[in-house]
């Protein structure tokens, strides 16, 4: 590999060809903005034709012409399948569980895959007060694989979430099953370094690095000791053709690249 | 019954000092005229909800009409935050903003259980994390048929509700299409309904396509006719979102020396929604406009 612009993949590039590699043709989608709309998208584009996207504002089965810039785009409306109230969407796919794949990202993640998109700090006298849960808290519970997407960096990877809003595999000592919930929890964090998987205690694991990356940094940029599995993989590179695909295609604007 | 009338006297009869409202939509139909007109009314101590309240909503706040706030995500889609809101709730503010706050799914099921006259709405959700722990009206109750536990939430009636459509007649047979929201349900929920129509028709016109109503006119109490009232937010069929205000709103509402200046300017400057589209950069309009895209006909014919 290079190091020409053209043929080397940035962080975003390569977080979003990783996640795009966790969808399988068929999935149904619960799409967020940003990385996971463009994963989804470049998924679509290659090895998942018949990736079913559905969008928290009620699009279902949409194939947007255009990069949506919000979750409530009209591009998604526009030859989608079926458009639906949000009842619709949180109570008969989400709720019924119709969704294989959830996307979530926040500004904290904990070992067990917990995330905050709440606050920084004291809940009732934040320091941050951060945008809050929207659907996410009701998609980590439901959706039966939960991706997380997030960059890695100790303020980011922490301990402990100043606020749980939406729950990973366990909360206070007691796990997802003792807590009866319905979908499946967390099965990666898609990392700017490398990718996390979970052990069968709910715990992340290091499991795959960037080319490039080691280990080493990884832990240094995590705020918590990072297990790490006995072999680490090398994951794949995104090639020409998918650089390609990302930037001139995709997202030509650079919205999310 | 006719109940067109202006924004102005729309907003006089039906919103009170004290009141809960929702101005509602999901990104598509936000009626910013209704929230500038509350602005220049003075409206105060309103507790304003909405699973997304986002530019106007902060509008609101900024311009102290809101007392409270109850919501399930707050922030400038893909862009950026709230800031008054984020000023009026982090530590060091003085006049505190209350919040009370949800996931989407609960409040939908707060607006839900109140549609459907029901003191409240059970959903699968709340395990573990702390919303629920920081909201003492999310609760729960025994399934009485399989003795499962599950989350609960309280009916909310608004006092009024906001509701911008597409199309809808003189008596308040308001149509929609495209993203619908929570609109239904926080139209049915409420005590008041103002509906806001892009297009006022004839109720022949309705009638053709009763399908497409979301919201009959027996709930209604106003109709007002205005024409891209929901701008910057989108209407499906007539104009785009202007995702570029969006994106310059970031750095106006920073400041709140520059956020005062563009209230003053674009809501209390003017006299109405006229005003304020003529304010707007010449070919602006122009530019948002929708290209066509009709559908096939339905034929309701027996």
């Amino acid at each position: 590999m290079g190091t020409d612009a053209a043929t080397t993949a940035s962080a975003s590039e390569r977080m979003a060809f990783r996640a795009a590699r966790e969808l399988h043709d068929g999935d149904v989608v619960f799409v967020g903005i940003g990385l996971p709309n463009l994963a989804c998208n470049l998924a679509r584009a290659t090895h998942a034709p018949g990736l079913f996207m559905i969008y928290e504002s009620g699009a279902v089965g949409a194939i947007p012409e255009r990069l949506p810039v919000s979750i409530g785009d009209p591009s998604l409306v526009t030859d989608s399948l079926a458009v639906v109230g949000q009842a619709d969407i949180f109570q008969c796919l989400l709720q019924r569980g119709h969704i294989e794949v959830g996307f979530l990202g926040g500004a904290q993640v904990d070992r067990w895959g917990n995330l905050n998109t709440t606050v920084i700090g004291d809940y009732a006298n934040p320091k941050v007060r951060l945008p809050g849960s929207g659907g996410a808290c009701e998609i980590a519970v439901h959706a039966r694989r939960l991706l997380i997407i997030m960059r890695m960096s100790p303020r980011t990877f922490v301990e402990r979430c100043d606020f749980v809003t939406s729950p990973g595999h366990r909360m206070n000592g007691r796990s997802r099953k003792e807590l009866g919930m319905p979908g499946g929890g967390p099965t990666r964090i898609i990392t700017d370094l490398g990718v996390l998987s979970f052990d069968e205690t709910g715990e992340a694991v290091l499991t795959e690095v960037y080319a490039g990356v080691t280990p080493e940094q990884v832990k240094a940029a995590c705020g918590w000791p990072l297990k790490v599995a006995p072999e680490v993989k090398t994951g794949a590179s995104p090639d020409a053709a998918v650089l390609h695909l990302l930037r001139e295609k995709l997202d030509p604007k650079r919205l999310y690249l | 019954m006719d109940k067109l009338c202006s924004m102005k006297e729309a907003i006089a009869a039906s919103v009170h000092d004290g009141d809960s409202i929702v101005i509602d939509g999901f990104t598509h139909l936000i009626c910013f005229a209704a929230g500038h007109e509350i602005i220049r009314q003075g409206r105060r101590n309103l507790t304003a909800i909405r699973l997304t309240p986002d530019l106007v909503y902060d509008q609101l706040i900024e311009a102290g009409c809101v007392k409270r706030l109850v919501f399930s995500w707050a922030g400038n889609p893909g862009v950026g935050s709230l800031h008054a809101l984020r000023r009026r709730s982090e530590a060091g503010c003085a006049e505190r903003l209350e919040l009370e706050e949800y996931s989407h799914f609960g409040l939908l099921s707060r607006l839900q259980a109140a549609a459907a006259g029901l003191p409240f709405w059970p959903l699968d959700n709340y395990f573990g994390g702390d919303i629920a722990r920081v909201n003492t009206n999310i609760r729960t109750v025994r399934c009485p048929y399989t003795g499962r536990e599950l989350a609960t939430v309280p009916a909310l009636n608004p006092d009024v509700t906001v509701l911008h459509c597409q199309r809808a007649d003189r008596e308040g047979n308001a149509q929609v299409w495209g993203l619908l929201g929570s609109q239904k349900e926080a139209a049915f929920a409420a005590k008041r309904v103002v509906v806001v129509a892009e297009e006022i028709v004839p109720t022949e016109v309705i009638r053709a396509d009763p399908n497409r109503t979301v919201v009959p006119g027996i709930i209604v109490s106003h109709v007002v006719h205005e024409p891209w009232g929901c701008h910057p937010s989108f209407v499906q069929g007539f104009h785009d979102r202007d995702n570029d205000f969006y994106v310059k709103w970031e750095d106006i509402s920073r400041q709140p020396k520059t956020y005062q200046d563009y209230l003053e300017a674009f809501v209390h400057g003017v006299k109405d929604r006229r005003g304020y589209l003529e304010r707007l950069e010449a070919g602006l309009l122009d530019k948002l406009r929708a290209k066509p895209r009709p559908c096939a006909g339905v034929d309701y014919g027996y």
